[in-house]
């Protein structure tokens, strides 16, 4: 039986990145991942309910935490961290543990820090889903409005950071395996450097001029900032007397997130040319 | 690169580090900054155009370089220095396996890995029964391929390969892994491969099978092309590499230096007349082999033998000269074995010369560099033996 027409075009089929390709291989490792367990798929979507009752528990009634309905404050910068550190975390053995296919098949080796971008894309949207209903089932409406619609360019910058240091990662652990230690401890540290479990307002106290700026370098402080602004929304105000929030404004964010976009943007450049400069020896390498 | 040239290698060279002398943590590679790096150069400046539905196999000694060619043409391996272009789809079996995922079943693999060879979902939905059926793997399709032996593996590994359609099937030594019964039904698709026209191109220490289907082979060895072109004598080349031309027996035996010397060996009608490749049956076939022997050697010899071997090296006939025929100096010799009338089963044959000493021991082989070949008669052209027969038939109770 023929297939596709001509040499020359199964060629391109062969070498080019096609979305076919990667929704198979997302798909794949969804069904991995899933293998014997019952609940399947419902476990991803319980982790964050399980986040919410765990951490509501121990900061509003244990610790006494300033801030209101905190476990959907830590959700809002929570869930596109999760997106983020599993991403970059994944994609650190993308093409190690994928061995098997990269010495013996040849196809877009693209695909592989992608997958594993992909894989935890989806579930950060089933997982958001999950959060928007409970806020809503809770009769906590606050996210509902425009400013709902900052999480776009925060997620397309969490999007792009995550990619470039995917396909970094992925080809430098090739030939160094400690990239995979370094970037544990790194992803481990950035989750305390981010203000996801505390608000960003106890240190931009300590923040001036320069420093203010220097701080969302960090494309993930601007994207956590956004999504919280987006997510949970109203700025109630911490018993204290500070502001959870960053900024009750929209400028505010579209700033911090132009900067950090345009660092995730050369750190993408950056992963793409070291992962195609460096693919070429992978087989060998492995 | 050619319309008709579907893989091309120019000046290609790999080279190897040294496995125990790389650095694979940023620790060693700070500390033994290019210390002592040994090079292993595993190509060195292969140059091979593969034409569009050609069959060559490449063969070699174990490390010469035939699966690092093989994965250098597939696209595997980067080469160190030179180009390789390739033109449409390639599918790979190399190195007794396909790229399965061990925990995925064997269809969620046979969908993965017809997805990286650039099929669509639906397109692989179309393929799925016959991949199915030509692996003979239906009971165990949904069983994790962690579960399957090695030859369940191949099988379907070799299924996908061979369905996915390909231009290009590139295939590393498969044919040893499976059963008989797979073994044949490979060759089967492969004879239907070469009448579709593509290209196939096959590592394997089964030389018989080299020679059977290949229209062309390469000899490897150390790296380098030794031998490129009829698989008869590519064959041949690699036996001498290895070794393995002489019988066992006679190996010590072999005078040292050349004191033995075959110089050309020629097929023709009659001896001394123009040197022919073709024959048709029933033509006279004569057989001159020369050779240079010194006195002492020639006067050792009791008799010279001549054995006509056709495909996989099986001995069709042998003719023999006695001692009485032979001169009785030494010197040079012109030897002529006289056939009045080729076989009608027809093939291609090589010769083989073995001069025997008195008590029968071997002193010395030697094998032709060429072919000559004997079309078949019509309904002749099954078997290795024509002989003369009868036929009847009768109706032992009516209808």
């Amino acid at each position: 039986m023929a297939l596709a027409t001509s040499p020359d075009s199964r060629t391109r089929a062969q070498n080019r990145l096609r979305w076919e390709l990667l929704a198979g291989l997302i798909r794949k490792d969804l069904k991995v991942k899933y293998q014997g367990s019952v609940l399947g798929f419902l476990w991803s979507l319980a982790n964050p309910l399980l986040l919410l009752i765990v951490y509501t528990f121990v900061f509003q009634v244990v610790l006494k935490n300033n801030v209101p309905r905190f476990g959907y404050f830590l959700l809002s910068g929570l869930l596109i961290w999760n997106m983020f550190t599993g991403s970059v975390a994944t994609a650190t053995d993308a093409v190690v543990g994928n061995a098997g296919l990269v010495k013996k098949v040849r196809f877009p080796l693209g695909v592989l820090p992608l997958t594993s971008v992909g894989f935890h894309v989806v579930h950060f949207v089933l997982q958001l889903g999950v959060l928007l209903v409970v806020m809503l089932v809770t009769g906590y409406t606050a996210f509902i409005g425009w400013h709902l619609l900052l999480a776009i360019p925060a997620v397309a910058v969490a999007l792009v950071l995550t990619t470039g240091l995917a396909f970094l990662v992925a080809a430098l652990n090739v030939r160094y395996r400690d990239t995979k230690h370094i970037v544990e401890v790194v992803l481990m540290a950035g989750f305390w450097i981010n203000p996801i479990v505390y608000s960003v307002s106890l240190v931009s106290a300590h923040l001036h001029g320069a420093m203010g700026v220097a701080y969302y370098l960090n494309p993930m402080a601007g994207v956590v900032v956004a999504m919280q602004r987006a997510i949970y929304a109203k700025d109630v105000g911490a018993r204290s007397g500070n502001p959870v929030l960053a900024d009750p404004g929209y400028l505010f964010y579209v700033e911090r997130l132009a900067l950090g976009g345009l660092v995730s943007a050369l750190i993408l450049l950056l992963g793409v040319y070291t992962y195609n400069r460096l693919s070429a020896d992978f087989a060998e390498e492995l | 690169m050619g319309e008709d040239i579907v893989i091309s290698a120019r000046n290609v060279s790999k080279h190897f580090i040294s496995h125990t002398e790389r650095a694979t943590s940023l620790k060693e590679r700070l500390i033994s900054r290019r210390s002592s790096q040994t090079m292993f150069h595993a190509l060195n400046n292969i140059n091979l155009d593969i034409e569009k539905g050609s069959t060559v196999g490449l063969i070699g000694a174990n490390g010469s370089g035939k699966s690092t060619t093989l994965k250098v043409l597939a696209g595997i391996l980067r080469p160190t220095t030179g180009e390789v272009s390739s033109r449409g789809r390639i599918a790979s079996l190399l190195e007794l396996g396909a790229g399965f995922n061990s925990e995925l079943t064997g269809r969620e693999n046979v969908y993965l890995n017809a997805s990286l060879l650039g099929l669509t979902r639906r397109e692989t939905d179309g393929l799925f029964d016959q991949i199915l059926d030509f692996s003979e793997l239906a009971e165990f399709i949904d069983a994790p391929v962690k579960h399957y032996s090695s030859g369940m593996y191949v099988r379907l590994g070799f299924s996908v390969a061979v369905h996915v359609d390909p231009d290009i099937l590139l295939v590393d030594e498969v044919l040893a892994v499976g059963d008989e019964h797979f073994s044949r039904k490979c060759l089967a698709k492969i004879a239907e491969f070469q009448d579709q026209g593509r290209t196939i191109l096959f590592v394997s220490h089964g030389l018989d099978l080299i020679e059977r289907i290949c229209s062309r082979a390469v000899v490897l060895d150390h790296g380098n092309v030794k031998y490129d072109g009829d698989p008869y004598f590519a064959t041949g080349e690699l036996r001498k590499i290895l070794g393995t031309d002489l019988p066992e027996e006679i190996q010590d035996e072999t005078p040292e230096g050349s004191l033995i010397d075959f110089g050309a060996v020629t097929f023709s009608h009659q001896p001394g007349s123009e040197a022919i490749a073709e024959f048709k049956p029933g033509q006279p076939l004569s057989i001159r082999a020369e050779l240079s022997i010194t006195d002492y050697w020639a006067a050792k010899v009791d008799k010279i033998q001549a054995v006509v071997m056709g495909v996989g090296r099986m001995p069709v006939w042998a003719m023999a000269l006695d001692r009485d025929q032979l001169p009785n100096g030494g010197g040079h010799w012109a030897l002529d074995f006289v056939v009045p009338s080729c076989p009608r089963t027809g093939g291609r044959f090589v010769v083989s010369f073995l001069l025997l000493a008195g008590n029968g021991t071997p002193m010395a082989m030697h094998q032709t560099q060429h072919a000559f070949a004997v079309e078949p008669e019509p309904g002749h052209s099954v078997g290795l033996l024509s002989v003369d027969y009868q036929t009847a038939s009768s109706q032992i109770v009516p209808a």
